[in-house]
């Protein structure tokens, strides 16, 4: 058993971003535990992709090559690479926490008896005892970090989520040729049948755009209170946005989402009304320049990532702020 | 139809809590329990498809005692019946073992579909459907926001990244993994809640099924989080805060 293979992802026929974050968790994996880094790429024809990691630092890159893999598709991903690593007997696998890996890894990781652990955000060395690195996930919806190990034979799966490792320039490796894997598939196998991806609606707001943004979310309560955000929003030239559980209510339309499920955003300043900031949330906004947060609860998740921080009853807070800011503009 | 939808209940999201002695979990003396978030829009498109097509919904969850009250407001909202496992709670923190140990109950019942949540609000590992489908060895679909009954089996809407959908087709007997959002919920009605008592809600024993819960994967232990920034924290009244907020985005962050 050996070796730590990062499963590399496309994304409009390059390496998709997240990916290079996951070879980055690849690299320092390799570094706690003498292993080798390698590279998959799977797909129908992979060798632009194949082409994009010559002088990465990888002792192996493997292109997974077969038509049916052309599309993305939870059968054929699982056949696949099952074949393939029962070949290699892998050490770890590192896979970018991308909704496509959602859908297949941890089948995969499944019907080789072990567990996907998903979402890491931090590899360390091992706890005393244990037979391999120290893996932090968080729990609660990023109140909790749980620190876990691997246990017993077999391979170990994870998901490194975004933002958490940095995909920074790395050292020069020596060119490596890719060598090709070619799985057993056939068309009866895969089971579901993909349509063409499509947007649901024109997007009407380009929150990316924004320079500020007051972005609500469940601590807001109801609907009835959106106009009091709205007026900080407008007194403050901010376009309003929310977490998920205010589009899924309905109450504001989903283009107006921030996150992992939205739209990621920037802006030189974020305000965050009743955002507890789940990970989900914080992978959307946390590159924003300076981010303000209120919110009633000081160990909200969103007070690790805040600059400046305001704990109260938020019905209470937005209205000063809003006569604060009005007065300002005056 | 007949239908099974796999639920859980987590602590209230948002509520404090504090680590508890074996430093492996939280205190759950004090802890308000609900039913999650995603596996709520799970069981709203379990009765939706039932309306349409006829059939039977049953609900199932494992965990403690406890655990009783969210099948029993499934049953109220309308579910048919509903079937708990009875297992310590800590089995419920690992997604495989208790995947194995819905698979054992799901098995005999042979349903034409089995739904879940997308992800747990609690442990985060957003895994289980994917892996009935695998222990079960039917088709699956996952991030469902809308699930339509086809001549062929299914066609069901799924979420793709930065606001992308796609559409599905899948056979059946098949599991899909419920994304929130999808539906409007349904509330218990006061006839529902009547209903409910009379509905049958049959307890197994995690240890009848006969399941190997290990999985490989060991928590050491649960911490607080850490700050990656330095939050400056405006004390005062709401006026008094809302003051000096103005006053550093202005000259500190200089954003305003």
């Amino acid at each position: 058993m050996s070796g730590v293979w990062v499963v590399v992802e496309e994304r409009a026929g390059k390496i998709a971003p997240l990916s290079w974050e996951a070879l980055a968790a690849g690299r320092q994996l390799c570094a706690l535990t003498n292993q080798p880094l390698h590279a998959i790429l799977i797909g129908a024809e992979t060798a632009n992709l194949a082409g994009e990691l010559v002088g990465q630092p990888l002792e192996r890159v493997v292109r997974i090559e077969h038509p049916l893999l052309d599309v993305y598709s939870a059968d054929g991903f699982v056949l696949a690479l099952e074949q393939f690593f029962r070949s290699v007997d892998p050490r770890y696998v590192v896979f970018p926490h991308t909704y496509q890996v959602r859908d297949y890894a941890p089948a995969l990781a499944a019907r080789m008896g072990r567990m996907l652990m998903n979402d890491v955000v931090e590899i360390g060395p091992a706890a005393s005892g244990a037979n391999g690195p120290t893996f932090v996930r968080q729990l609660l919806q990023g109140r909790l970090n749980g620190h876990y190990h691997p246990a017993g034979d077999g391979p170990c799966f994870l998901s490194v989520q975004a933002g958490a490792f940095r995909a920074e320039e790395t050292p020069t490796g020596a060119v490596v040729s890719a060598e090709t894997f070619t799985p057993t598939l056939e068309a009866a196998q895969i089971r579901t049948r993909p349509g063409q991806p499509f947007r649901a609606s024109a997007q009407t707001v380009d929150l990316a755009s924004a320079e500020r943004i007051v972005s609500i979310g469940r601590g807001i309560r109801e609907a009835a209170n959106i106009p009091m955000m709205q007026e900080l929003a407008s007194a403050l030239g901010a376009e309003l946005a929310a977490s998920r559980p205010i589009c899924d209510s309905g109450w504001l339309p989903t283009d107006r989402q921030v996150g992992s499920s939205g739209q990621s955003v920037a802006p030189k300043l974020y305000v965050a009304v009743g955002i507890s900031g789940a990970i989900q949330h914080q992978v959307g906004m946390k590159a924003s320049r300076c981010i303000v947060a209120v919110n009633k609860d000081p160990d909200a998740p969103i007070f690790e990532i805040a600059d400046y921080g305001i704990v109260g009853d938020l019905f209470e807070v937005v209205p000063a702020l809003t006569e604060a800011v009005k007065a300002l503009k005056k | 139809m007949k239908i099974i939808v796999a639920i859980k209940q987590v602590p209230e999201s948002g509520a404090p809590f504090k680590i508890d002695g074996s430093g492996r979990w939280i205190e759950e003396t004090d802890l308000n329990y609900n039913l999650n978030e995603s596996d709520a829009y799970a069981l709203e498109q379990a009765l939706q498809l039932r309306e349409q097509h006829d059939g039977e919904v049953v609900a199932l969850s494992a965990g403690p005692d406890r655990v009783q009250s969210v099948l029993r407001d499934a049953l109220a909202k309308g579910a048919d019946r509903a079937l708990h496992i009875r297992c310590d709670d800590r089995s419920g923190r690992d997604a495989l073992g208790t995947a194995r140990l819905l698979a054992a109950a799901i098995r005999p019942e042979s349903p034409d579909l089995v739904l879940a949540g997308l992800q747990s609000d609690d442990v985060g590992h957003g895994q289980t459907g994917v892996l009935l489908a695998a222990l079960l060895g039917m088709p699956h679909a996952s991030l469902i926001l809308q699930v339509e009954k086809t001549e062929a089996g299914l066609s069901v809407k799924r979420e793709l990244e930065e606001g992308w959908l796609q559409m599905i087709e899948l056979p059946m007997p098949a599991v899909l993994a419920i994304q929130s959002g999808g539906n409007k919920l349904r509330y218990a009605t006061l006839m529902g809640i009547k209903r409910a008592k009379t509905k049958e809600l049959r307890v197994v024993e995690s240890g009848e099924l006969g399941v190997d819960l290990a999985s490989g994967l060991v928590l050491d232990h649960v911490s607080a989080i850490r700050k990656q920034k330095s939050t400056q924290f405006l004390p005062g009244t709401p006026a008094q805060a809302a003051a000096s907020l103005v006053e550093k985005l202005q000259f500190e962050a200089r954003v305003l």
